[in-house]
């Protein structure tokens, strides 16, 4: 279990990294944390003659806070959400999120960029940024393009990136002092991939209710009759049209699944009271 | 008291080394122009060989069945009557036989280089039908995994008789089928070797990350066709073994060829994914069984099948019969019936070779009896403690020869049983479970007893048709110049702390405290036979070895000491760390060691002394085995929403008979409870119809992790054999026994009132939620 060779570019800056891909073209891949690219190489899954590296990419491992929004770059780490190191545009979420993705040690290489890029639907970034309303930011040789969330996954562990484009960022809008939010994961046990996940997100100072069931054979699905209960008659009310918008949205699955995502959706609903 | 001797809590002398990452491992040797070996295995689980070409120009750098030279098959007899033999290649020739067994081999200057010469040959199979489970394996006109055979089965037996005064005084008939699934074992070091010439010595020498580097020495040589003089075998620090490793490895035979033949250091390690797919080799038991009592839940008798998934060959030594005739043997488990009937089945399957793994077919039984007694509770309308109290053998009939001829020889099995139910709290649960529980999840309580039968003799072992018996054990012990003592003994250290349980056991006869005794183990060049380290035999073998071996040179110091200390050698007494004459006068060790090594004009001219080193072999006084045993309880929360299991109390009752150190044996429990809940909650190899293996990274098969592990609470209690030297019993592999009935009865507790029922693990959430799901969809209709 040992790669194929490559060679191994580190780039300065997101357009450092785009000029190496280009330059390079179909061989090159890029990598951050290298929590799932690093058993694909190690597997020979994946075959690339070179290998980009962004991690240490300065534009890519900072943030910028504005008024509405946060950006995060693409390297930031599940560890610096989890440990407070970015600051938080939702108000609890993402330290909530990141500190309950695998393990520690993935923790501590895996990153933001990199988990949205590789768009296992599993992951819990791809659930989360969705749910958040967030946009992508994607430098290419033409500068950069928006592409928001929920276009971004087009299918499992396919994304809206172009050749030669990185995801050098993500734009999250600040959740407001009345926001609520819930998120519930089923893992067989701790640290796996999640299994059913169920995302909730309401803002009514913003007029925003979404509510997400992911960790499916493809990208999460929104509940929108859920997300208008939730807005209009709260959680009682999105508890109360949940398992016939799950059973309409997911009727392909089996019975045992559709149960699993029901519950985490419920559960995820069940948190609305609690966060703050 | 000995502050180091048998029964102190002696930190273990290996952890200094281990937990700061300074011990050598085979992956940690380097030599010079050393290379890397990987092997080609096959894609397909059942394949006719049509070719393996090889790239032009890499002919000596690849390697498949034909180049190797005067290489023998594994071949394992048993003396078992309906017992097959299988060819076991170590690359494979005619035929593939599971997915992931070795081809061909290449060589590169590092792996990855190696593996990229393996990506260079053309490996050309047809494919056969694959035989992937017993019921295919036994069916009429199954394909045959061997083609010479007429059908498909490595051993067929029946144990015992029809129980026929059972069946009909029964007022109750429990029937049941129960599963097991198929497991890797996953020690945190895989498989390893490093072979190489060694001029001066004219030796090959194998270092192999095995836990019996004697057994693998008589291996290699009967494979290899070379005398046992020229093979060393060295295991270095092993890092698990888990009976993984106490078998004849294909991998050992390819690379000691490669050394042997070219006189240069070769060097494989196994990589995870090579472990979960060739390495799928154990735990799957099928049993479908009946048992008759009364209506108190008596066991009046009980008549099973059991059918164990061997795989498509026999490991060496222990064949492929012995988890079969082993589960035939031990599932009557601690409880006293007098009939008793098995029929045992051992198919040839398109999977890798079954091998022993911790517990060995004892957690099989022990779920499908233990599931079987709160089955009956159930029927009966009594609590399963109670049914449990009604069967087991009483400590007053002890010793007692159960319906199998088990000898169990002293313990008070009803008493590990009140303890643990006192322990977690029985009564409380029972209240507890009367109120629903604040987040909807339901508790339920389980408990499992078992015997463990420990440090098997050779009787036993040639009951079970071995091709190597297993009796004694040896032990060389020195005193060194200044006062020290070296034990070298043939034992293999897996983890399990024999360094420092051994010394404990010197220094309990010779009073030296163990800083000053060095256990040397591992290296067929430097220490006496053993067969290694499996079977719970370590400290019940090995250690009445040095025992002895300790009482022999206590003599000889005796001899030495005689003269200065003024008074004949058998005045003369070991104790406090000095040797002590009638008169209170006394030498030190390091003052013997220097007449006889240094001074030896002080000693009397013409003296016949043999020398302060010593050499004894050991063997139970009696050999059926001794037996540990144990009650384990546990709560457990299950969510019926999500079929997910906490576990949320573990207690666990053993006696191992004497102790020698509480703390190791802890940590044994501990370490073997886990791997039991993995069995009971997590891991499960997956096939699909082609027998390709669905669970080939981590990610798919699922360990338990810390998270997932209780606090576990442990009781000892101390029953000593009469046996064995100083009453010690084996105790290595007792926890990983009885984890999954417990842990099962518990969730069967728990889902007792949705008419939930599971006898099949692991006890995945998937699999209780449609359990849920179906009994739910059940009641609807009915109602």
């Amino acid at each position: 279990m040992k790669p194929v060779k490559f060679d191994y570019l580190p780039a300065r800056d997101g357009a450092e990294a785009v000029r190496l891909l280009t330059e390079h073209g179909d061989e090159a891949k890029c990598i951050a944390g290298g929590q799932s690219l690093g058993p694909m190489l190690n597997l020979r899954l994946a075959r690339p003659a070179v290998l980009v590296d962004l991690h240490r990419a300065e534009d890519l491992t900072g943030v910028e806070e504005s008024r509405d929004a946060i950006v995060y770059g693409g390297a930031v780490r599940h560890a610096d959400f989890e440990d407070g190191r970015v600051a938080d545009a939702a108000r609890g979420m993402l330290p909530f999120v990141a500190s309950r993705i695998a393990y520690r040690a993935v923790r501590n290489r895996g990153t933001l960029g990199g988990s949205l890029s590789h768009a296992d639907p599993a992951a819990d970034w791809v659930c989360v940024m969705t749910g958040l309303g967030a946009t992508y930011l994607l430098r290419g040789k033409k500068g950069v393009r928006e592409v928001a969330a929920e276009d971004f996954i087009q299918a499992a562990f396919m994304t809206a990136l172009g050749a030669n484009e990185i995801l050098a960022g993500v734009r999250v809008p600040r959740l407001s002092e009345s926001a609520r939010w819930g998120y519930y994961k089923f893992c067989k046990k701790v640290g796996e991939f999640s299994q059913a996940t169920g995302v909730v997100v309401v803002d009514p100072e913003r007029g925003y209710s979404r509510v997400l069931v992911g960790a499916l054979d493809s990208p999460p699905v929104p509940l929108e009759p859920v997300a208008e209960a939730l807005a209009e008659d709260g959680p009682d009310g999105a508890l109360a049209v949940l398992d016939a918008a799950v059973d309409t949205a997911l009727g392909d699955y089996p019975e045992v699944n559709r149960q699993l995502y029901k519950v985490a959706v419920r559960r995820a609903l069940a948190q609305i009271g609690a966060t703050r | 008291m000995n502050k180091t001797g048998i029964g102190a809590r002696v930190r273990r002398l290996e952890d200094d080394r281990l937990v700061h990452g300074r011990s050598r491992y085979v992956g940690d040797i380097k030599m010079p122009g050393m290379c890397d070996v990987a092997f080609l295995r096959s894609p397909l689980a059942h394949a006719r060989i049509k070719a393996v070409n090889k790239p032009d120009g890499c002919g000596n750098r690849i390697l498949c069945a034909e180049d190797l030279e005067g290489v023998r098959p594994i071949v394992a007899e048993s003396t078992l009557p309906s017992y097959r033999t299988s060819e076991h290649w170590p690359l494979a020739r005619d035929k593939v036989r599971f997915v992931g067994e070795p081809v061909a081999m290449a060589i590169g200057r590092n792996r990855a280089e190696a593996e990229d010469l393996l990506e260079e040959i053309d490996l050309r199979l047809e494919a056969l039908p694959p035989v992937i489970t017993p019921a295919v394996s036994m069916a009429e006109d199954a394909t045959l995994v061997h083609d010479q055979w007429q059908d498909n089965m490595f051993l067929q037996l029946s144990v015992g008789q029809d129980p026929a005064d059972a069946r009909n005084n029964a007022e109750v008939v429990i029937t049941r089928e129960y599963r097991t699934a198929r497991q890797v074992m996953n020690p945190m070091e895989g498989k390893g070797v490093v072979a190489w010439w060694d001029y001066r010595d004219g030796q090959l020498v194998v270092t192999t990350s095995t836990q019996v580097p004697h057994v693998i020495r008589n291996g290699l040589a009967r494979c290899l066709g070379i005398d046992e003089a020229l093979i060393r075998v060295i295991a270095p620090e092993v890092g698990g073994g888990f009976g993984y490793k106490c078998v004849l490895q294909p991998e050992e035979i390819a690379v000691a060829w490669l050394a042997w033949t070219r006189r240069k250091p070769f060097r494989w390690l196994e990589d995870r994914r090579e472990h979960l797919t060739a390495g799928a080799n154990t735990r799957e038991h099928h049993y479908s069984l009946t048992a008759y009592a009364d209506k108190r839940g008596r066991l009046l008798g009980m008549d099973a099948e059991v059918t164990v998934d061997v795989g498509a060959y026999s490991v060496w030594p222990f064949t492929a019969g012995l988890e079969a005739a082993q589960a035939g043997g031990n599932l009557p488990g601690p409880y006293d019936f007098r009939e008793y009937r098995c029929q045992v089945n051992a198919p040839a399957t398109n999977k890798p070779p079954f091998t022993p793994y911790r517990g060995v077919a004892r957690p099989g039984v022990c779920f499908a009896m233990e599931l079987t007694i709160d089955a009956i509770a159930r029927e009966v309308g009594r609590e399963p403690w109670e049914v449990r109290m009604e069967n087991l053998v009483p400590a007053d009939a002890m010793p007692y020869v159960n319906v199998t001829n088990k000898h169990y020889d002293s313990g008070d099995y009803p008493g590990s049983l009140m303890i643990a139910k006192d322990e977690i709290r029985f009564d409380e649960i029972r209240e507890r479970q009367k109120t629903p529980e604040p987040d909807g999840r339901l508790i339920g309580v389980g408990f499992a007893t078992y015997t463990e039968q420990s440090a098997h003799g050779s009787k036993v072992f040639a009951q079970w048709g071995l091709a190597l018996i297993p009796g004694y054990d040896e032990a060389r012990m020195k005193l060194t110049p200044d006062g020290g003592v070296e034990v070298r003994v043939g034992i293999q250290s897996i983890g399990q702390g024999l360094q420092t349980t051994l010394a404990q056991v010197a220094s309990e006869i010779l009073s030296i405290p163990v800083d000053r005794i060095r256990v040397l183990m591992g290296d067929t060049g430097t220490t006496p036979y053993s067969y290694g380290a499996f079977a719970s035999r370590g400290i019940v073998m090995a250690g009445g070895a040095v025992s002895r071996a300790a009482e022999a040179l206590s003599e000889r110091i005796r001899i030495v000491a005689a003269r200065p200390l003024g008074c004949a050698p058998e005045q003369v007494r070991l104790q406090d760390d000095r040797v002590q004459g009638p008169d209170g006068n006394s030498l030190s060790f390091a003052e013997v060691g220097r007449i006889w090594y240094l001074r030896p004009d002080e000693l009397p001219e013409g003296d016949r002394h043999g020398g302060l080193e010593v050499t004894e072999a050991y063997r139970p006084k009696t050999d059926q085995g001794v037996f540990s045993y144990a009650s384990h309880a546990v709560v457990v929360a299950v969510d019926p929403d999500t079929g997910k299991v906490e576990l949320l109390d573990y207690v666990i009752v053993e006696d191992a008979g004497t102790v020698v150190n509480p703390m190791i044996v802890e940590g044994q429990t501990i370490g073997g409870a886990v791997q039991g809940i993995g069995s009971a909650l997590f891991e499960e190899v997956t096939y699909d119809d082609q027998g390709q293996p669905l669970s080939s990274t981590l990610a798919d098969y699922h360990l338990p992790g810390a998270a997932e592990a209780p606090h576990i609470r442990i009781q000892h209690t101390e029953s000593p054999s009469p046996h064995t030297a100083h009453g010690i019993k084996g105790v290595g592999e007792g926890g990983a026994i009885a984890p999954g009935g417990a842990i099962v009865n518990a969730i069967n507790d728990a889902l007792a009132g949705l008419g939930v029922e599971l006898n099949q693990i692991p006890a995945t959430p998937e699999r209780i939620l449609k359990a849920v799901l179906s009994a739910r969809a059940a009641k609807e209709k009915a109602s």
